[in-house]
């Protein structure tokens, strides 16, 4: 049954991980994400649905924990923290290698380094554009409330399977740790080995009968010619995801001539500077990426033929703008707004470079 | 003059077969040079994974090292995990498949240097797993560079002049560190040099697979293997030199029963 609870962001997530029917969980724990571990092993889905739940000695081992349990054919999960998620990387390039789909949460914090617990969103090159060795990317979503911390568990996962691929989560402190109402999924049940196979296709290591060839996983080809080969099946997987799967949220966009682009916290101070802003006679509008990869390039680009400029706000020293500036395609302006190291900005100074962007053009 | 000609099949029907090929074992040509204890360990393994009728029901994590390509030729279910990460995939394998059996094979870089921490915590948490450990006391697979387990005084191509333990360390003895984890169930060192040591790691083998089933723990096997290659010798001389000097810094026998 459908349930209307107040939650904080991380707990939402670990609840919709129970409700999606996740089969194991590994972590290890870092400020501000540790309420995943904390609430499910409070839970105790092991009890409620048989999810595997494990705190594992470190983020190298969480992720490795996913590979294996992945590579069986089951919906396995970690999240960590920015530091948390330099370590995982080495095990992500081989799930995108070795074409495993799981879901990783990075609730982001202010870095380099080992930086601040407070809030950030300086990972953002790290998530879209590869992070770890080699060609691949991971489908990023990024959630603005607690409800999507909780939704994106179940789209996450559908989208895993479907390119059998790793997608990210990409939050943020403030999201994670906010509380807000949210409406809990129902319980959907665990899927049996043979419901895996009839879905997703035989494709996992769940011992080989005499009926079939063995199931093997691995990113590795010692011969370049198949390597490339195998290098290209992926890129033609990306490109379908391009294709398919981009998602963005557009408030205020249609008339508006001058655009702001954000996502997460940024995003909900951004609509707030679009309010304050259209109170003040300013035709703004925000468009908000929901998938940071694929990035929403073509409708930024439609927009960039009406709106005289685009102002990137983000918790970073300008990650994302690069991706509005390619989208835009000099048609015109792009400036950056960003705080950084754990400071979330307020809505009236976005507002004040706003007001200064528009004056410059 | 006429000769017989005899058909293999022929051959085959006349007399009886007291050996075979493990039908467990691809039909691929192992990628290990002549000589070496890969080959012996791998078929070992299939050998009693065979015997024990859990073929089908059995997944195995390879490492990376010169068994990366086990896959190739153990004809089960393998995954090909990251450089010393075999023992948290293989948690990962074993928590969603309780009932399946899981086993590593994994070499002294990966096991003992690159993957400690898995390793032990592994142990730790008495992952009711099976850890095949082939230590040659080197990297093969990268070119015959020092190993954690590389003796004193051996040379190795980032050893040139020998290990020097004051700067280099000392060899590292992980079967008797993981032995005193009581999540351990079995911890034993065999050698696959002879044929008398054959059969007894065989017998190893299977008692860790019986461990498994019988939800005991971890158990691992340390095998003392040569590196003909990496250690720069025949094969011959590679048994000789590990009869003399790995054998007496790593002693064979169980370490934990
Ligand atoms: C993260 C990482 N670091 C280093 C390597 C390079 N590398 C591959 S195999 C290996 C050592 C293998 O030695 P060992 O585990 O003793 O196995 P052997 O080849 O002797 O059987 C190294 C260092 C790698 N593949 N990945
Ligand atoms: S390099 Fe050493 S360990 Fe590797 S196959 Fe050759 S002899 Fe065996």
């Amino acid at each position: 049954m459908e349930e209307v609870k107040l939650m904080k962001g991380n707990e939402a997530m670990a609840e919709a991980a129970i409700r999606a029917g996740v089969d194991a969980y590994f972590g290890y724990p870092i400020t501000p994400q540790s309420e995943v571990i904390e609430y499910l092993m409070h839970e105790e889905p092991f009890k409620r649905t048989g999810m595997v739940v494990l705190q594992a000695e470190s983020e190298l081992a969480a992720i490795n924990m996913v590979y294996g349990a992945a590579a069986c054919g089951k919906k396995a999960m970690t999240s960590s923290s920015s530091p948390g998620i330099s370590l995982k990387l080495e095990g992500i390039s081989y799930m995108a290698g070795a074409e495993l789909p799981c879901l990783i949460a990075n609730v982001m914090r202010g870095g380099p380094g080992l930086g601040t617990i407070q809030p950030g969103q300086s990972d953002y090159f790290q998530a879209v554009k590869g992070g770890g060795h080699g060609d691949y990317n991971l489908i990023v979503l990024a959630p603005s409330t607690v409800q999507e911390m909780a939704d994106f568990v179940d789209l996450g996962f559908d989208l895993a399977f479907k390119y059998r691929n790793p997608v990210m989560i990409l939050s943020d402190g403030a999201i994670g740790q906010m509380m807000e109402k949210v409406i809990l999924p129902e319980q959907k049940e665990r899927l049996s080995n043979e419901e895996i196979i009839k879905h997703y296709g035989n494709w996992a290591t769940t011992g080989k009968p005499e009926s079939r060839e063995s199931n093997i996983i691995t990113s590795l080809d010692l011969k370049p010619e198949l390597q490339e080969i195998h290098n290209q099946h992926l890129q033609n997987k990306f490109k379908t995801a391009e294709k398919n799967e981009v998602r963005y949220e557009q408030i205020q966009c249609e008339d508006a001539d001058y655009i702001l682009v954000a996502y997460g916290t940024s995003a909900r101070i951004s609509q707030k500077v679009v309010q304050l802003g259209r109170e003040k006679g300013l035709k703004i509008g925000l468009l908000r990426p929901i998938t940071l990869w694929p990035f929403p390039k073509k409708i930024i680009s439609e927009l960039a033929d009406h709106a005289k400029g685009f102002l990137s706000v983000e918790m970073s020293a300008g990650q994302m703008v690069e991706d509005v500036l390619l989208a835009v395609e000099g048609k015109v302006p792009v400036a950056h707004f960003g705080r950084m190291g754990g400071m979330i900005a307020s809505p009236s100074e976005v507002l004040d470079a706003v007001e200064k962007e528009i004056n410059k053009i | 003059m006429t000769t017989e000609v005899i058909t293999p099949e022929e051959i085959i029907k006349k007399g009886k077969i007291v050996f075979e090929k493990t039908k467990l074992m691809t039909d691929c040509t192992l990628s290990y040079c002549p000589g070496c204890g890969h080959g012996v360990a791998h078929r070992l393994v299939m050998e009693v994974v065979d015997e024990m009728g859990i073929g089908d029901n059995t997944i195995g994590v390879a490492p990376v090292g010169c068994s990366v390509l086990a896959y190739e030729f153990m004809n089960i279910d393998i995954q090909q995990a990251a450089h010393g990460r075999a023992p948290a995939v293989a948690t990962g394998i074993k928590r969603v498949f309780p009932e399946k059996y899981v086993f590593t094979y994994q070499g002294d870089g990966d096991l003992a240097a690159i993957g400690t921490s898995e390793t032990i915590h592994a142990c730790n948490r008495g992952e009711n797993i099976v850890i095949i450990f082939i230590n040659n006391g080197i990297y093969g697979m990268t070119g015959g560079q020092m190993a954690p387990t590389t003796l004193p005084g051996m040379k190795s191509s980032t050893s040139p002049y020998g290990r020097v333990v004051e700067s280099m360390g000392y060899p590292l003895k992980i079967t008797e560190m993981v032995a005193t984890l009581p999540g351990v169930a079995y911890a034993t060192r065999q050698a696959v040099h002879t044929a008398k040591l054959v059969t007894k790691t065989k017998k190893a083998i299977i008692k860790a697979f019986q461990n498994q089933k019988d939800k005991k723990g971890t158990s691992i096997i340390e095998i003392v293997a040569n590196c003909n290659s990496g250690w720069k010798m025949t094969p011959v001389e590679s048994n000789k030199w590990l009869d003399e000097n790995m054998l007496a810094y790593f002693p064979l026998g169980d370490i934990k029963k």
